[in-house]
Order: structure tokens, then sequence, then C-alpha cells
């Protein structure tokens, strides 16, 4: 495709519920657009990273370009761009979107609307994006695509007779979702003569050519040799190389024009100078403004990472600054705890965010960490009248200092089935949920409204909410704000002592309830040992809740002649290594796990 | 002189017991010939190679004990040709203490006068309990006054050195009961009495049906453990290792010389060797074992040199087991650095704990100390 010709151009992006079929349809396109043979067909192309494969679902933003041939016979490019699928990244699904001119939207004709797919659909409708609808997975006995049809036209008010009723899967009926790509979809606008204004929707560090920057060129053109700028955060170097996505792989081109998609290389060093959301532009003739929408994520969440062994403290702080390199939303500052010695502050966007991190080093990094239980950022108003953000709870000041507590409130939208309201009204209740009103959608089907307090949910809001509506129940939450509440630090004493890595903050009312469960699981967790251990919850100087460990009274080999000693000596060995796996605080071993054991108060 | 000890072991029993995880065969009665010829020429080939110092006549046996399994279940004859074979082909000292483990329900006063005729100077018999419920649910094959008849007779044959096994712990035990059994055997007068708390090996039926077993409480199980050294002590024996109790000058040589490290070189199906530093056992296949016994070479496996660093260990974690402990002075002379300079922090953290005691220039486990051993041991290990 030497020409350039706007109006061949498709840019759109396909939004779904997770396990809704998206990336499924995604492979579908490629492959029926030819640019893979089946047998190079991965599955699930887009999902580069080993970890989005397996969890099914899209971490970071992908694009990729095909050339279909069309009814009419013309050759139209598609840009396709992949769109993570989680609420913690929702800063990247409304970047992602914003680099498109369209959306297909998918809806599994069996499971109908979720909540996660309504809050992409409003994000894609704020975008003035066009969205069609696909109905997928007719080929299930349990379709109904009629009934989801209805959904879609109530729900959304958004056409959906003769939406194409496809089998990803199979690949029945892809084609007519090209067609309507093709039909339904807008070309792209923008002058090539403009100054350059360029989105940037994703930017990935590469070792050989510096940070690869995904964006969508809305005015003017880019090639070598062009001084860019990111008008955010001020970085310019000189164009190394522009081309477009192929399946896995680049293909360089002379230059990217207006309603383009494609990629910029220009040897820089750091994906914090390429911020999602950030405008480029021609340093020698930069555009007038930015384009609208840019901000700077901010980590939601923190928690403290240790490596499980001291020894590979380096290593933790080598994987963290090259994971960092290619996610601008990670923050992690040193910090050191008595009970877990060196270690790093981490801030994440939202809790999967946080577990995919902590994955990711312990696969590719082979390293065995301890995390702490994580936080949110509470505002500490001091009697001084100056205001703190406090992520990690060791840090909170002495109460006399205190004037009052804020915590972050999130503004929650719950999708569930009629039957399993109650249920969920109580849960939302149970974690200080501010009840904001319900809508049915149809008959069978309401959303909920809730304010609910962000440390309430960042656990393990997610799974209640399935276990209690069977897995029915979807969810969607985003930042509404601080509000001032009852807040205290509740303390764990093993041994007397406090062990400052299982301190956490929580709701004064919920502390008795928070502490006695702790004791409880961390008198599991901890074995055993040659003295009675008291496990003690407390908050400040007041204990409101105790556990002992009952002190080991015989472990001992009664027999051990010379055909025993190797044997015997390997017992002893395996003892050992149980001992090296856990925490030395005082006089007291406490296992790894038990560090994370705060995480899982609510399982039975 | 080198001085060295020699274990033999024979597999066969009369029928395998539920707790035991030791090496044996029940009812072979055809292969037990073909198992003692196999014996005699495993002895024949390793007393002349070369290179071992045990062989050049410079090197002297200071014990020898059969165990197995169930040694005596095999004819007396046996066990007669392969101590005769053993005395041609070692140096024994004159007063090398030769053991015996015998089952009550396969000895009579026929076989014993045999034993004792042959040289055999220490009879251990595997007792277990005194009442004959809790020995039929140990799958023991004898009663318990069967083991009296047979006690009483190695005693009329000349036997002046008896150990008896007890076990505590036993399904449904009281510890009045274990009392009653530790007593019972005192008063006989053995000289030396194991008295073991049961443990659940893998792979025993009892480790498969423990759930169903009735086994004493954790509290009850200790209890049973204190009174042992408090009632043995009254009736004159010293608790002198974890779980031996021997009257003044009756201790087994034999196993004190596993816990202060002697070479031992094992003899037969499965029998493991600790010769100037290297570890290694004989193979448990049976059929390789009767077919290369010959060929000492071909059997052995397991080989393990040990540096300086797991002898030590091991001096520490066998060493511990007896209740004098080991010698600071001895420690600093084999291994040319101090406790305090190789297990400083692990000494503090248990002497403040009153688990390790420090005195009189030895270290040793204390009374709490032992019952908690394993967690301490594993502390010496590097």
């Amino acid at each position: 495709m030497g020409s350039y010709d706007q109006s061949k151009i498709r840019n759109f992006c396909i939004i779904a519920h997770i396990d809704h079929g998206k990336s499924t349809l995604a492979d579908r396109i490629i492959e029926k657009t030819g640019l893979l043979t089946e047998r190079e067909m991965q599955s699930q192309v887009l999902d580069n990273m080993d970890l989005e494969r397996e969890r099914g679902i899209t971490i970071k933003a992908q694009a990729v370009r095909t050339v279909y041939k069309a009814e009419d016979g013309e050759e139209y490019i598609l840009n396709m761009i992949d769109t993570p699928g989680h609420v913690d990244f929702n800063y990247e699904v409304s970047r992602s979107l914003a680099a498109c001119d369209g959306a297909i939207l998918v809806v599994d004709a069996s499971q109908g609307i979720e909540a996660q797919t309504l809050a992409n659909v409003y994000l894609a409708l704020d975008h003035d994006l066009d969205v069609f609808p696909v109905i997928n997975k007719i080929d299930l006995p349990s379709a109904d695509p009629d009934r989801v049809t209805a959904e879609i036209e109530d729900v959304i008010g958004i056409e959906a007779k003769g939406a194409p009723q496809v089998s990803a899967k199979t690949g029945l009926n892809v084609e007519q979702v090209l067609e309507e790509i093709v039909h339904k979809i807008p070309a792209p606008k923008g002058n090539k003569e403009h100054p350059l204004q360029a989105l940037i929707f994703d930017s990935v560090y590469d070792a050989y050519r510096g940070v690869i920057i995904s964006c969508r060129v809305m005015e003017g053109s880019v090639k070598r040799g062009t001084r860019v700028r990111m008008m955010a955060t001020g970085a310019v170097e000189e164009v190394v190389e522009v081309g477009y996505f192929g399946a896995g792989q680049l293909i360089p081109c002379e230059e990217l024009c207006a309603g383009m998609v494609g990629y910029i290389t220009a040897s820089i060093k750091n994906v914090r100078d390429t911020r999602v959301g950030d405008t480029v532009t021609d340093d020698d003739d930069p555009c007038a403004k930015p384009l609208p929408g840019y901000k700077k994520v901010n980590p939601m969440v923190y928690c403290g990472m240790y490596p499980a062994d001291g020894a590979q403290y380096q290593d933790l702080r080598d994987a963290l600054e090259k994971l960092q390199l290619n996610d601008a939303s990670l923050f992690y500052e040193p910090e050191t705890s008595a009970a877990l010695g060196f270690g790093f502050r981490c801030g994440f966007l939202g809790l999967l965010h946080l577990e995919i991190i902590q994955e990711r080093l312990e696969r590719e990094y082979n390293l065995d960490l301890v995390t702490t239980a994580p936080s949110v950022i509470y505002k500490i108003h001091k009697t001084d009248g100056t205001c703190m953000d406090l992520t990690n709870p060791s840090n909170l000041p002495d109460p006399s200092e205190i004037d009052y507590m804020e915590e972050p409130v999130v503004k929650a939208e719950i999708m569930v089935t009629t039957e399993f309201i109650g249920s969920i009204m109580e849960l939302a209740q149970q974690r200080r949920g501010q009840y904001q009103g319900m809508e049915y959608m149809e008959t069978t089907r309401a959303m909920l409204h809730y304010h609910l307090p962000l440390n309430e949910i960042i656990y393990d809001f997610f799974d209640a909410l399935k276990s209690r509506s069977r897995g029915y129940a979807s969810f969607d939450y985003e930042l509404l704000g601080y509000e001032k509440s009852e807040l205290v630090k509740l303390d764990i004493l093993v041994n007397k002592e406090e062990v400052d890595a299982l301190s956490f903050i929580v709701f004064a009312g919920s502390a008795y309830e928070r502490g006695r469960k702790m004791c409880e699981k961390l008198k599991d967790e901890i074995p055993r040992q040659l003295f009675e251990i008291p496990i003690q919850a407390a908050v400040g100087s007041k204990v409101i809740a105790r556990e002992t460990v009952r002190a080991l009274r015989k472990d001992v080999l009664a027999k051990c002649y010379g055909g025993d000693i190797s044997r015997k000596k390997k017992l002893l060995e395996k003892q050992k290594e149980g001992k090296k796996r856990m925490r030395q605080v005082g006089n007291v071993e406490i296992p790894q796990k038990a560090f994370m054991s705060v995480l899982k108060l609510d399982e039975n | 002189m080198k001085e060295f000890e020699i274990y033999v072991h024979i597999p066969f029993c009369q029928q395998k017991c539920g707790y035991c995880d030791f090496l044996s065969f029940a009812g072979r009665e055809e292969m037990q010939e073909q198992y003692v010829r196999a014996l005699k020429a495993e002895i024949e080939a390793v007393a002349p190679e070369r290179g071992i110092s045990y062989s050049d006549h410079t090197s002297v046996v200071t014990s020898v004990f059969f165990g197995g399994g169930t040694p005596s279940v095999i004819k007396a004859e046996y066990l007669v040709q392969i101590l005769e074979t053993l005395r041609e082909k070692f140096l024994f000292a004159p007063d090398a203490e030769i053991s015996l483990e015998a089952n009550p329900g396969t000895v009579d006063m026929e076989k014993l006068s045999l034993y004792r005729k042959a040289g055999f100077n220490r009879l251990s018999f595997g007792c277990q309990s005194t009442f004959d419920e809790q020995l039929k649910q140990l799958g023991r094959i004898h009663t318990y006054k069967q083991f009296l008849k047979e006690y009483k007779a190695a005693r009329r044959v000349g036997f002046t050195n008896i150990n008896v096994d007890l076990m505590s712990g036993l399904p449904g035990q009281t510890t009045e009961e274990w009392i009653t059994s530790l007593k019972r055997i005192a008063d006989l007068g053995a000289e030396h009495i194991s008295a073991y708390s049961l443990i659940l090996e893998e792979g025993t039926p009892f480790f498969e049906r423990q759930d169903s077993l009735k086994l004493p409480g954790e509290e009850e199980e200790r209890q049973m453990y204190e009174s042992t050294c408090e009632v043995l002590n009254t009736y004159g024996y010293e608790q002198y290792e974890i779980s031996n109790y021997a009257k003044p000058g009756c201790r087994c040589r034999h196993n004190v010389g596993y816990w202060v490290r002697e070479n031992y070189l094992g003899l037969g199906l499965g029998a493991a060797s600790l010769m100037e530093e290297r570890r290694f056992s004989n193979t448990a296949d049976m059929k390789k074992y009767l077919e290369c016994s010959s060929r000492p070479d071909q059997i052995r496996e397991n080989l393990q040199i040990l540096t300086t660093a797991d002898c030590r260990e091991e001096y520490m974690i066998l060493g511990l087991r007896m209740r004098k402990g080991i010698s600071e002075d001895e420690f600093y002379r084999t291994f040319g650095q101090t406790l305090d300079e190789v297990y400083g922090s692990v000494l503090e953290k248990y002497v403040k704990l009153e688990m390790l005691v420090r005195k009189d220039g030895r270290l040793f486990l204390s009374r709490r100390g032992i019952s908690v051993s394993n967690v301490i041991l594993a502390d010496f290990l590097d």
C-alpha cells in the first residue's frame, strides 16, 4: 500500500466483557484478511504476554494492521486496536478509544451485557465513536441472540437489529463483521499538511530500539528525521523509524500521515517520557495545543514487596526497574521493615495490576516474594494543618498529631440478575457502601449504584461478588474522591512484639472483627514453636483480640541407628529448609505466607 | 590399631509388624538358606578388599550387631555359621560385644543355648509391651508370657547382658499401663531397656490407618516419656540416649558407636556403612544382592563422601542424642574451631531457652530439649 488514501482507512477497537470473545474475534479478523495463515496463527495474536494468554485478558494495548478486500472491490486498511479489559486500566482504555473512529461491541449471545461492557460502551460513546454490535458465540446451545439483541437496544440504546450473529470460534459470519467495519465505521479525518498531532495510546521499551511509541496520527505527518516532542513530558528526540503493525512484527514505512495508526522509534530510553495519552508533535512546527484527555495516572493501591531471601534485594530492584521501563504507572521506592528487612513500597493502578506485577516478578525474574497487605492512599490531616498521603500503615503519625483522616471512595456499578439483588446489597452494606440507586435493565437484571470506600473493595470484593451471585454479577468502578472517615491502625503483636509488616488501616467499626479474624488466621499460619506464642491485635495500646499458639511439646526421633542416619539427617534438613522460609521476628519464626493472610480474612 | 564395628542385617520376619519400616520380608524360608550363603560370600569378598585398613589385621572389630528383621527367625545354625565366618575373616577384640536381636516368639531354650555357645554375649528382646492386647494390635507374634519364658531361658543358658525393647504411645495405651510395662521389665532385672515412642513411618500399615488408631494425645504421650526416665531411675537405670536406658556399665557399645561416629561396616541386604568418612549402603534389592554379593562394588550404593562440614553436622546431631552430649574439647580437637566459633548464635538461643546445657566442658540437651530435639538439631545443620 504505497498510496495514502484516508478514505480507505478504518481505525477501530473491540469492546467486550472478559470471556465474551474479543481476542478470538480479533484472531479471526486477522486470519480472514489473510495477514497470517492458519498455521502461523497462535491463538490470540494480540495478547503478547504469556500472562495475558493464560489469564485470557489483555493487559497492554496492542494494535495490528490488516488489509481487507471488501465486496465493493476496494482494499481497505483496517487498524485494530486492542484495549485492556480491566477496570484497573480504565485510563488506558480511554486512550485506546480516543485513537479510534469506531468500535465493535461484542456481546456474548447467552450472557448478555455486563457492567464492564456497559462502562466501556459509555466510554466509547463519550469519545463520539460509532459503535456497532456483534453477537458472538451463537454456536452455543444456550445462545439467545434475540434476547440479547433486545437487551442491547433497550439498555444501550443502539441499533442492534441485523447485527452480525457470529461464532468467532468457528469463524461463522465473520465476513459480515468485516463488511460492517467498512460501512459503519467512518474514515479518519485530519489534514496531512497541518502541524503534527499524534496520540500515544501505548509505549513499550525494546532493548535495541528504545521506546516504541504506538500512536494515532490525528493531524500532519511524521517520518524519519522529524524532531518530535512529547507535549506533556517535554521529551524531544529525533525520529529513527516509523511504521505500522504487522501481526507480531513491526513493518517500517516512509511516513505516517493524518488518520494512520503506527509506531515511532526515537532512541527514547524510558516509557516515563512517552506516557499514554500524551501528544506527539513536531518540535520545529508544533501544533497549537495538545489533544485533550491526557492525565498522569497515579497508583491507587500500595503494598510492600520484599524478597523472601534477603540476598535477592538487588535482583528485585533490577527487576522492578526493568518492569517500570514498560509500565509508567508502576511506582516503587525502597523501604525497610523490622520484620521483612529491605524491600520496596510499590504502587499500582489496582489489585489486578498488583497481581500481574507480582506474578511477572516471580515468573520472569524468578524472585520469591513476600507481599504485605495492599493499602490505599489515606489522607492524614494533622493538627498542625498539614496533610500527608499515607501509603504505608507503619508511617501513620501518632494519633495525637492527627486531626482527621480521609479515605478514597469509588463510584461503583454492579450489574446483577434480580434474584441476587438482596445478597449483593447486603454485601455492599457490609463493605460500608452507600446506596445511590438502582435501575432495572430488563425484567431480570438490574444495575446497582453504590459509593464504596476503596479499601473495602481492593482485597476480595470481586470474589465475594461472584460467589454471592453464582458468578453472574459484574462490577465496575471509578474513583470519586476522598471522604472523611473513622480509621484506625490495627497492629499485630506476635509474642508481644509488634510486627510492622502486618499492620493495616481499617475502619474503626470493623477493627474488632478484623483483628479477631487476623489473630485466628495467624494462629493457623504460625507453626508451634518451643514456647507459647501470644498473638494479639491492638489498636493503639488497647488489645482487642488474642489467640495463642501453644508450645511444641514433642518433636523427637525415637530411633537413630546406623542405617537410619542418612535418612534422619534428610528429615532434619527438610525441617531446616522449612525454617529458612520463615521470617524471624524476635524469637518467633513466622512463615512468609502469614504476611499475606490479611488478604484472605473472608475465606471460610 | 583401628577399631570398627560390624552390623549384620537379617531381613526376615515371621510376620511384619504394623509399625515397622525396616527392610524385611515375612515368611520366605526357602530364601533364607540362599541369603546366608550370599552373606557369607559378601563377608569373604569384603575381608581381603585392598586398600581398606580393616582387612590387614591391624583393624579390630569391637562389636558385632545382628539386626533385622528378626535374626532369630532363621535357623540358629545359620547365625552360628555367619558369626564363625566373621571370626575367620576379621580380628575380634577379646571383649567384643556381640549382640543379637531376638523375637520371643521365634526362640527356645535350644536356640538360645546355641547362640550363647557360638559367642553371642548380648541379647536384645523385642518385647514392646507387657499387655497382650497391645502386642496383638502391634502385630507381634508373641505374648507377654512367652517373652517371660524365653527371657528366663536366656538367663539360664548364660546371657548376662540382656536388652528389652518397649514401646510407648501405642494405640489405646494409658500412661499407667506404660509404667506397668516399664516396672515389670525393670523388676526382671534386664541390664538395658530401649524405650521408644511409636513413630508412624510413612509406608507402614499404621501410617495408612492412623486416623482409626486411637493414639494417645500429645500431652499423654509426653507424660509417658517423662515417666520413663523417672521410673527407670528408681530402678538404677540411667538414660544415656534419647531412647536408651542402662544399668551401670551396660550401655550398648555398638549403638554408642553410631552416635560417636565410629567406623562401622554393614553386611547384608540394605546394610549401611560408615568407613573412613564415607557413607554407603548395600542394595535393598534381594535378587541383586543374592546374585552379586561376592562383588561388593556392585551392591554398594548411595556413596556419600563426607566433607568436614558434613562430619561436623553429624558429630553434633548424633552426639547430642546422648545425655552426656559432646565434649567442647574434643570438638575443638576434631574440627579446629571452638563450638562458639561455629555455632555461637544457635548455642546462645537454646541455652537461653534452657533447651541446651553447657556444663563442665560439655554441651548437652536438657530434658525439655530432648522432647523437641528435632527443632534444635536442625539448627546445627549448615
